[in-house]
């Protein structure tokens, strides 16, 4: 009997040992560098013979850098349009693996805590670096919201600190646990449809109908990571809490 | 009691936090159709704020249900 969960198994497909560290070309890897490599044929090819009048994919390209950059300059303001191209690399990057693990037969990058956390830690970190560089000691007022009394501040101020330092957690938790969850159901339910003989028909119309929500779901989790990033940049870039 | 038993008991415990989430996204979601119904036409600019309500409320329910995973799998 197989265990749903043995989808997220990793597999070594190219060993590889730097010096006792396991560095070997896995599943995911690939997985990684088929998405990457899509991502870029699918943004860069239909430029090459760019229209005034746009072709179909280069409408594609140009919706979603145009969705990109409008939701970053709506939410972190002045002096963004810097950090554009890492978060449509983030953006694109995400919604091409969460998508991609929606075909059969595929390993989902994202339903790893270690890929998102990487993500969440790297945004978090880079965001500190941000706004201690560009406001230096003033970046602490972050923590201390203006017009609260003295007494009530000596409460405040350390719950403003861990909940900042709790923000790459949920951020990385919440995309992790949406594509974890999903893609379990879809193999319990999937086993259901086999011991069922039959009556199989029941969850496979389940699956049909789950895998239509696990689209919207992979869609719109790329879209909360990326607009939450442009909303911590914002906290870094204007601090005015 | 058995280690096996006593995961299997508490990931079901730490299943009770979907509560919260399905709660909160009828909630956000019976406010949006409320004022969609009033203002029709300032509905679909703020759909995408619904959206992201949403998914930050299913977030805090999966928080729980990751905690269920770690207790049955992790432990």
């Amino acid at each position: 009997m197989h265990s749903p969960l043995e989808q997220f198994e990793i597999h070594r497909l190219i060993h590889l040992n730097l010096g006792g560290f396991d560095a070997s070309f896995t599943n995911s890897s690939l997985f990684m560098l088929i998405v990457s490599v899509l991502v870029t044929i699918m943004l860069t090819a239909p430029m090459r013979r760019a229209g005034l009048v746009p072709s179909r994919w280069q409408s594609v390209a140009e919706m979603l850098y145009e969705f990109v950059a409008s939701m970053l300059s709506d939410n972190a303001g002045k002096g963004s349009a810097r950090y554009f191209p890492f978060v449509f690399t983030l953006f694109m990057f995400i919604l091409g693996c969460n998508l991609m693990g929606l075909v059969p037969f595929t390993f989902t990058v994202t339903s790893h805590i270690i890929v998102t956390f990487a993500f969440a830690a790297i945004i978090n970190i880079g965001v500190t670096v941000i706004g201690i560089a560009k406001h230096g000691p003033r970046w602490f007022k972050l923590f201390v919201p203006s017009g609260v009394p003295i007494p009530l501040l000596v409460i405040l101020v350390p719950i403003e600190i861990i909940s900042y330092l709790t923000r790459p957690m949920s951020l990385s938790v919440r995309l992790f646990a949406n594509m974890m969850a999903g893609h379990t159901i879809l193999k319990v339910f999937g086993g259901f449809a086999v011991m069922l003989g039959l009556f199989g028909v029941l969850p496979w119309l389940f699956i049909i109908a789950f895998t239509a929500l696990e689209f919207l779901v992979a869609v719109l989790q790329a879209y909360v990571f990326a607009i939450l990033t442009c909303i911590y940049l914002n906290d870094a870039l204007h601090v005015n809490h | 009691m058995e280690p096996e038993a006593a995961k299997l008991i508490g990931a079901g415990l730490a299943s009770i936090a979907l509560i919260g989430a399905g709660v909160g996204i009828g909630i956000i979601f019976g406010n949006f159709l409320q004022g969609a119904l009033r203002n029709p036409s300032a509905a679909d600019g703020q759909f995408a704020r619904a959206l992201l309500g949403f998914a930050l409320c299913e977030a805090t329910g999966l928080f729980g249900l990751v905690m269920a995973f770690i207790i049955l799998f992790a432990f």
